[in-house]
């Protein structure tokens, strides 16, 4: 299933936000948006999930989702969003209650997630006796367990800490080899967008407005940190955002 | 580390006056950290009755002023043995248990409204601002015509009174549940009713909870209020009785029991917070 924006524009009140944005989200690749702080990305990743509506524009759902698709469109959020009163097994149930998953049949489903997130031993655990990078690989496991045709990804590591954002960026690009899925990743880190990313769309302050897109051809997995193809890529992405990003600083933040 | 730096040679004012002196970092921190100190409380309640029982032994506290302790101990001992403490105790426990279980079950259900739609927030909110400051014991009269002379308008005050700050915590606690949370919930296709039952209940739960404990302490108090002005049986009725005769003791037992009972309630709730509330940090 691919995701087509089709000329989004948006605007809370008077504050324009976004500006005619169109891009296509093809099937089984990373799309990352970056942009300043303040761009309308994570309201663009809203958008898409259809959390909040656009003023103008469309977001359209290009073919039929995968077989077994419990939820087509799968957030992971910058703050893990756990039930902190739910362990990890009854966080990952709690979205398959709902589909009338129960018993053995969401036993299976929640295995074999966790085994895909290395936590089968934390199935009982609750949220505060986890880490920042646990939570996050229970919300990464919660959204796999519904099997997603795009995982729309708002920030997921900007709450850790660089070590821990490392792991999980090896854990993502360890998922995305085993079973290549969709994805819609925002985030403000460069570095995370060259190793995870296959097309860049880096925003401009706002209103955003589609600044450029820059591919990586480069397999996800035979990029390292620091490498020169990435570097590179880093070097231009840092060229393209820099003189928005110091403007979007200095402006005043009114109502 | 400090040391060596410290003997450098780019060091100033410190290498002209010898080697600079070490002074332990003076500690600033702790504090505004509550904790646990289990017996202190119940060290308090034994020197303060010690006090009295002392005094009133020696005879620097009058007996007009104060009641012996022990002697309290004893008129308890007697209400006991003589079967007059369940006489006293079994009505007015009914009366709580109904009238706060009415009073806090309404107040958690229209609560919840209120903190769900906004139509009804609109409506009750203000209604329940004009309610609250009302001394609900002032209605009394109203109620024994409404509900009648006996229990019904006991149950109607106790309930009424419990009501108002049940209301006001429950959609409190309703409106400070995570935000972020009901959007995931909605964001993975859960339904309406789902998301209310597994994220904005047990969410709201600390502050339903917190809320409940005021609501009991003011039943306790609005169900002795009630017996005094019309019961035969009950802990009011029994305080009324022993103060009008001016029998400290029996006064004095009286208000233990209330005592007890608040304690007896506070301590049912944290039982309840330590069991359903485990997953707070």
């Amino acid at each position: 299933m691919d995701i087509k924006l089709d000329r989004i524009s948006h605007a809370y009140g008077e504050t324009e936000v976004l500006r005619d944005i169109s891009f296509n989200v093809p099937s089984g690749r990373i799309v990352c948006l970056i942009g300043p702080s303040g761009c309308g990305k994570s309201t663009l990743l809203r958008f898409i999930g259809g959390l909040e509506r656009p003023t103008t524009g469309k977001i359209l759902q290009v073919g039929e989702p995968p077989e077994g698709c419990l939820n087509p469109l799968t957030y992971i959020f910058q703050d893990f969003a756990l039930l902190p009163w739910r362990s990890v097994r009854g966080n990952i149930s709690l979205v398959l209650e709902d589909h009338g998953i129960r018993g053995r049949k969401a036993d299976a489903i929640i295995g074999d997630v966790l085994a895909r997130t290395r936590l089968s031993d934390f199935a009982g655990a609750l949220p505060k006796q986890l880490s920042g990078g646990m939570k996050q690989r229970v919300a990464i496991a919660r959204a796999l367990a519904v099997n997603p045709a795009v995982m729309l990804m708002d920030e997921p590591l900007s709450a850790l800490d660089s070590q821990t954002r490392e792991l999980l960026m090896d854990d993502l690009v360890g998922l995305w080899t085993r079973q290549p899925f969709t994805a819609v990743y925002v985030t403000h880190n460069l570095q995370e967008a060259v190793r995870l990313g296959h097309r860049i769309i880096v925003l401009s302050r706002r209103p955003g407005r589609i600044r450029d897109i820059v591919e990586i051809d480069t397999p996800i997995a035979e990029r390292r940190a620091g490498d020169k193809v990435c570097q590179r890529k880093h070097d231009l992405l840092w060229d393209l955002m820099r003189e928005e990003a110091r403007a979007a600083d200095e402006e005043l933040i009114d109502g | 580390m400090a040391e060596t730096v410290g003997d450098g040679p780019i060091q100033g004012s410190a290498q002209r006056d010898g080697p600079p002196q070490a002074v332990e970092v003076r500690f600033r921190g702790g504090g505004f950290a509550p904790k646990s100190h289990r017996w202190i409380g119940f060290l308090v309640f034994v020197f303060l009755i010690g006090l009295i029982e002392w005094g009133t032994g020696a005879g620097w506290i009058s007996s007009l002023t104060l009641p012996r302790p022990s002697d309290v101990l004893s008129t308890f001992g007697e209400l006991w043995e003589s079967g007059m403490l369940f006489k006293h105790l079994v009505p007015s426990l009914t009366r709580l248990v109904v009238g706060a279980a009415i009073g806090a079950g309404l107040g958690i259900l229209i609560g919840v409204q209120i903190g769900l739609f906004s139509l009804i927030r609109a409506g009750l909110v203000p209604l329940v601002a004009a309610i609250f400051p009302i001394p609900k014991i002032a209605l009394l009269p109203l109620f024994v015509i409404w509900f009648g002379i006996d229990e019904g308008s006991k149950y109607a005050l106790i309930a009424f009174g419990t009501f108002t700050p049940t209301v006001v915590a429950t959609y409190g606690a309703v409106d400070n549940v995570d935000r972020t949370l009901i959007r995931m919930g909605q964001s993975f296709g859960l339904s309406w009713f789902s998301i209310v039952r597994k994220i904005v209940l047990p969410g709201a739960m600390p502050g339903i909870l917190s809320g409940l404990r005021i609501s009991l302490a003011i039943a306790i108090i609005l169900l002795v209020a009630a017996e005094m002005l019309g019961a035969q049986y009950g802990i009011g009725a029994y305080i009324l009785e022993a103060g009008s005769l001016y029998d400290l003791e029996r006064l004095f037992a009286g208000v233990v029991i209330l005592s007890l009972l608040g304690i007896l309630v506070s301590a049912a709730i944290g039982a309840i917070e330590r069991r359903l509330l485990g997953w707070r940090t």
